[in-house]
């Protein structure tokens, strides 16, 4: 099942630079919530601030409380516990290139010390199918490698491969730029299905897809959450003047 | 018609002969740069086996040398002494090199880092001879006598800074993303650099210990006085050892024609373990290797 997301005056900086200003919102459970905005704007490292991923950077960091389910996020759990309930989907498709696709999808569990094979080789089946990847890859499981795929097959890969450790929230980078409208369709379709056992916040540069997929959205600008609302709501009738500027594209 | 940024004229004209000959030039020189580079290997094995092949019987392969005057006699001990050595100095210096490797590229972006990095360069220029001393000072005097061990130390201190180079290196061509996927699965930094980084980087650093292995298996100088040389066979440890290079070198400087047959099928024997050794580790290495990985 998945859990809400509660943010509540979130900031963040890259050095000297800060790159997010008091981000509060949240995130209701089992749904899906749309990051959008302009390039630059914050988005990615609002979600990499999730999982603590930000933290990864050197110089980087962030204050302010995130609260999902149970877990404090900035506050009393370490971040390696932290980023095992809660999947990551990145931009750019990242299967690990020397492992073949079952010990893609396995890595999660093998390498924090799940080795039963019985239950690995369930869990890879299982999280291969909910990601619409197990009919054109169960011949070559432990043939080929993850990075023989096509590009709409390794992103695929990517979410059963987060999925495998069971998180309760699955947050997505903009999973879709690097690929074509058939496999851009297809993860959207997974999108929808996973809902009903995660929590989604997904950031996308592509309004229509915001407004296809995700119940909630939240506008960014310059490191700031302008307006955050149900999708509709923001995409028919914003009660902020910069909001409407960049859905009616105007700017950005 | 719209107008165009790149003047059409410019699409449309034939490649001029001059850019066709300018090709072939440098399509020549870079064939011409290739075939001087094979030039002298090929060179150097093509005399040694002119000058060794017919040294080479299964005495010399199996035997002992024979004392001065006396006919026949081979170089078995020294080639096992060889294999101990470099098993030795691999032992110590491969997984030393690597480790530190590891520090450099993913813990040393720092002022510690570039004076390690200083360090492992300045030693990569250190003279072997000077190498030989250290491990003489270290190991010998300490022990009272020269030995494999000795011999061993001298190569590993030599390994160390050429695999740790080339480990770095190859860990930093691995992409920040790769990294990122194993963070975002919940896996902790260490577990991340040892079975994420270093196994996406493995054949790289392969190279990396087979180039720093190769290049010290044919050293002799800093195991004149480690390793010493023996007339017997040994295979302890803490005793004074033969090598092949010592041997070549011991029966090259000698006055004796027998001796100097020698010592080019010892070269000779030499080299062509060297390949084995290589190729063997590039074989193994390449057995598990996926469809489509890279």
């Amino acid at each position: 099942m998945g859990v809400g997301i509660k943010v509540n005056k979130l900031n963040a900086w890259f050095g000297k630079t800060q790159a997010l200003y008091d981000i509060s919102m949240e995130a209701p459970a089992n749904h899906a919530t749309a990051v959008i905005g302009p390039s630059g704007c914050g988005k990615s490292t609002f979600v990499r601030c999730l999982n603590r991923m930000h933290e990864t950077v050197p110089d980087a960091k962030a204050t302010g409380k995130v609260q999902i389910g149970d877990i404090d996020v900035y506050n009393g759990s370490s971040a390696v516990q932290i980023r095992r309930r809660i999947g990551m989907v990145f931009q750019k498709p990242n299967p690990f290139p020397t492992m073949s696709i079952y010990d893609n999808v396995a890595a999660g569990l093998k390498l924090n010390g799940f080795h039963n094979r019985r239950r690995l080789d369930e869990i890879v089946e299982r999280s291969l199918q909910v990601a619409a990847l197990w009919d054109e890859v169960k011949d070559s499981l432990r043939k080929k490698s993850g990075a023989s795929l096509s590009g709409g097959q390794q992103q695929r890969l990517c979410i059963a491969r987060a999925l495998a450790v069971q998180p309760e929230v699955l947050l997505m980078d903009e999973p879709c730029s690097a690929l074509d409208p058939i496999s851009t369709g297809k993860i959207e379709e997974l999108i929808f299905q996973l809902k009903e056992n995660f929590t989604i916040v997904i950031v996308t540069h592509n309004m229509q897809q915001a407004s296809r997929v995700a119940e909630f959205t939240g506008f960014f600008l310059l490191g700031k959450l302008i307006e955050f609302d149900k999708t509709e709501k923001i995409f028919t009738t914003p009660s902020d003047k910069r909001t409407e500027d960049y859905v009616t594209g105007r700017f950005g | 018609m719209p107008e165009t940024l790149i003047p059409t004229e410019f699409a449309a004209a034939p490649i001029s002969l001059w850019r066709r000959g300018m090709n072939l030039l440098a399509t020549l020189v870079a064939a011409g740069a290739v075939l001087l580079v094979l030039l002298p290997l090929g060179a150097i094995f093509a005399y040694l086996v002119y000058k060794g092949i017919g040294s080479i019987n299964w005495a010399f392969l199996t035997q002992t040398p024979k004392p001065v005057g006396e006919a026949g006699g081979g170089m078995a001990n020294a080639i096992a002494g060889s294999v101990l050595i470099l098993a030795i100095a691999s032992a110590i210096g491969v997984p030393i090199g690597i480790g530190a490797g590891i520090y450099l590229a993913e813990y040393g972006r720092n002022r510690l880092g570039d004076l390690i990095r200083f360090t492992a360069d300045v030693l990569n220029g250190v003279p072997s001879i000077v190498v030989g001393i250290v491990a003489y000072g270290l190991v010998v005097l300490t022990q009272g006598h020269f030995s494999a061990l000795a011999g061993g130390v001298a190569l590993a201190i030599m390994m160390i800074p050429t695999v740790s180079r080339a480990t770095e290196e190859m860990l930093l061509l691995v992409p920040n993303t790769v990294r990122e996927a194993a963070y975002g699965l919940g896996v902790s930094r260490w577990r991340t650099t040892l079975s994420i980084t270093l196994r996406t980087a493995t054949s790289g650093v392969i190279t990396g210990v087979m180039l720093a292995f190769a290049r010290v298996a044919g050293e002799t100088a800093p195991l004149l006085f480690t390793a010493f040389g023996n007339q017997y066979w040994n295979w302890k440890i803490n005793q004074p050892t033969a090598a092949l290079s010592l041997q070549v070198f011991t029966y090259a400087i000698s006055p004796f024609d027998e001796w100097h047959r020698q010592a080019w099928a010892g070269a000779l024997i030499l080299i062509l373990l060297i390949v084995l050794a290589v190729s063997a580790v590039r074989i193994a290495a390449n057995y598990g290797t996926l469809k489509g990985a890279n």
